[in-house]
């Protein structure tokens, strides 16, 4: 039989003290608490606080993953307080000892509390977190297609506890990118098909430069996420909405430099590096680099460019011609190509949906999403228009 | 031991002396490279944001080609950013078998076709768990003392770590300190080793991009690092290319080199400085780090 039940042991807890009113700087506290080790480092963090110091800062309410209020760091990686375990994050811990910080990427207003207001929701609000419902509106619910309402549920479970902020490290060299959480809401009402104002909710993402296309693609906030959100996910696929089928030019470069890259694939087989940056500033073709915008860019590069010529790191040759496939390898390349790309809808997989084969080797229950006909699709479901409360922020206790 | 070999567009583009220095280095390990030259770009994540489809069917076309190669024990790259864009592609065909044929279709007229499991491993992770620090360490000739090593990953190679099969048992996210001590050198410990590079938006947001490369550079000075080490050539652009550049932005003198993986390994195994390739980076390791002094027994 299993074992159910395992006694009390001892957690050192290492917590990160900050009273900015104060003026006083930073400092770390160290508190011996006793719990059973599935018991939850918000647990031990409350323990603390009404068995050492009372003055010890922290914001929670549902303990159960669910309200998203205690957001935290634990041994240097954002997640929530009440849904790590007080073993695995002493499992993890350098010499044992739990590190317990606030948040990153947003102002501490007492310990372990940081403003979510400041960054978090106002990044939130920016991206118009609210259905703009398609006219007229029907008597009764919108008639959708389940596949439609079942590809935004990815985006529908966050928490807003912010871990995805707190690490974003495209956040942490500019504070004005929109984030992580205010794209994959934002996503939430592109992907609905509900919603009348996709087109808008895009040129609006792609046109702001901290927009869809300030995102560095670094997996932080996949990682952090306690829900599995996905952010990044959500903030490539409103890039491919936005490039794909809305054609939209954003003020990032980032249409052109997708299109330079996915072109010189299947021209050569393999990246021509020289000709990327000057086809993504100036314009997808041999002839992007004499527009004044990529001539003026590639100035700027020509003394690292001479450098690495003269140092033999970069050779004319390659330089001037790239690298190519044999012609039989490019060809193929080639017709994957035509294939792929003349199909009347993508094909995209999404595991958050679909899940994996139980029996690998069984054949699966589907689950492609074609994005490109959302809303299209055969109506044989319905949703309610309830979802997510977004306006309603958590409310927890702060001591 | 035999490997499917993928080196990536870059190593043999803007930074030969990645590819060059896995040359040198691959008999000194037993490693036998049989370089994957029809296979096409993994469309570094680019690609797949255009459509997802694309990337995996460009990918599932590789992993076959990889799977053909006769005797080869697994399939091995030298970039992040390669594995990153690759393990992604093969998270969706491994998990659905409908999805696996449907590319398969793609792939037949070719006659190829993916078979679920291949082990595809970055050079650091085969480094670790298929020779062994054991053996690396008992194959060192000239040991790094007191060159002081700060590692770079790459954020393709550590996250997201399910996808990448780190774990409590693989602890990939920390192979290349346990490297870095194999080969004698000492880990400098710095905030950027698991941070962006900043490479991904360069074209994009210049500035941020290299805010991003500036700051992790400035933090390894500040450490004290006498050079970087990265199995990751993109990061190796914005890092060692761009750091020029990089300096203007974060308002600082850097002058820190930035180590490819095979190189640094290279230099223990008694290469030398020239035949890895050293000399042709933008800041010359040879410039910066005294080799007499900080490698025991490089008179030698």
């Amino acid at each position: 039989m299993a074992e159910t039940h395992r006694p009390p042991e001892q957690f050192t807890l290492r917590v990160r003290r900050y009273d900015p009113e104060s003026g006083e700087a930073p400092y770390w506290v160290e508190h011996t608490v006793e719990l059973e080790p599935h018991r939850s480092v918000l647990e031990g963090i409350l323990q603390a606080k009404a068995r050492f110091d009372g003055s010890i800062g922290i914001r929670c309410s549902c303990r159960a993953a669910i309200c998203g209020s205690c957001g935290v760091r634990i041994n240097g990686e954002p997640g929530l307080a009440c849904h790590t375990h007080l073993d695995h994050a002493r499992a993890g811990a350098p010499g044992g000892v739990i590190e317990i910080e606030p948040m990153g990427n947003m102002p501490v207003i007492k310990d372990l509390i940081v403003d979510m207001d400041a960054v978090h929701w106002k990044k939130i609000q920016r991206v118009t977190p609210w259905l703009l419902a398609k006219q007229p509106v029907p008597e009764r619910e919108y008639v959708v297609p389940k596949e439609a309402m079942v590809d935004v549920t990815q985006s529908m479970a966050c928490i807003q506890c912010g871990a995805c902020v707190s690490d974003c490290l495209a956040m942490e060299v500019d504070p004005g990118f929109i984030g992580p959480a205010a794209l994959a809401k934002a996503y939430r009402f592109v992907g609905d098909p509900r919603d009348d104002r996709q087109r808008e909710r895009l040129v609006d993402l792609s046109d702001d430069p901290q927009g869809i296309f300030d995102c560095t693609h670094c997996f932080k906030c996949v990682e952090a996420c306690p829900k599995d959100v996905n952010p990044m996910g959500q903030i490539m696929r409103l890039r491919r909405i936005a490039i794909s089928d809305q054609h939209i030019v954003d003020a990032n470069n980032g249409e052109r430099h997708e299109a330079a890259l996915t072109t010189l694939v299947r021209d050569y087989g393999l990246n021509h590096e020289a000709e990327l940056p000057p086809r993504s500033y100036g314009g997808n073709s041999w002839f992007g680099k004499f527009h004044p915008a990529a001539a003026k860019e590639l100035l700027s590069l020509l003394p690292t460019a001479v450098k690495a010529i003269a140092r033999g790191k970069i050779s004319i040759k390659v330089a001037l011609f790239g690298h190519k496939l044999p012609a039989a390898d490019l060809k193929a390349v080639q017709r994957i190509y035509q294939t792929v790309e003349s199909r009347p809808e993508r094909y995209e997989l999404n595991l958050y949906v679909s899940g994996e084969d139980e029996d690998p080797d069984a054949t699966p229950v589907g689950a492609a999403v074609g994005t490109a006909s959302a809303g299209n699709g055969g109506g044989n479901g319905t949703t309610e228009g309830g979802d997510d409360p977004v306006a309603s922020a958590p409310e927890g206790s702060t001591a | 031991m035999k490997v499917a070999y993928w080196p990536g567009c870059v190593s043999r583009g803007f930074t030969p002396e990645l590819h060059g220095s896995m040359a040198r280095v691959a008999p000194l390990l037993d490693l036998e490279l049989v370089e994957l030259d029809r296979a096409s770009c993994t469309g570094c994540g680019v690609i797949a944001e255009h459509n997802q489809e694309l990337a995996d069917t460009l990918n599932a076309r590789t992993f076959a080609l990889a799977q053909q190669v006769p005797d080869a024990e697994l399939m091995m790259n030298i970039c992040s950013t390669c594995q990153g864009a690759q393990s992604e592609c093969q998270e969706r065909l491994d998990a659905s078998a409908e999805y696996r044929d449907h590319v398969n279709r793609t792939l037949a007229p070719e006659g190829l076709a993916y078979e679920r499991g291949l082990t595809n491993k970055n050079f650091l992770w085969l480094l670790v768990e298929e020779l062994g620090l054991d053996e690396l360490r008992s194959r060192v000739k000239r040991p790094l003392t007191n060159l002081r090593v700060g590692p770079f990953y790459g954020c393709y190679i550590v996250r997201p770590r399910a996808r990448l099969g780190i774990d409590a048992e693989h602890p990939r996210d920390h192979y290349l300190e346990q490297v870095i001590d194999a080969l004698g050198g000492t880990v400098i410990e710095y905030a950027g080793a698991r941070k962006c590079c900043g490479f991904p938006i360069v074209t994009m947001n210049k500035e941020a991009s290299l805010k991003q490369a500036g700051r992790h550079l400035g933090d390894a000075v500040d450490a004290d690092a006498d050079c970087l080490v990265t199995p990751c050539p993109l990061c190796h652009l914005n890092l060692d290319l761009q750091q020029p550049a990089a300096e203007g932005v974060v308002g600082r003198q850097l002058k820190m080199p930035v180590l490819h993986l095979p190189q640094l390994v290279g230099l223990a195994l008694g290469v030398e400085p020239k035949e890895l390739g050293l000399g042709r980076h933008i800041v010359r390791p040879t410039a910066v780090i005294d080799w007499s002094t900080s490698v025991v027994g490089a008179a030698a």
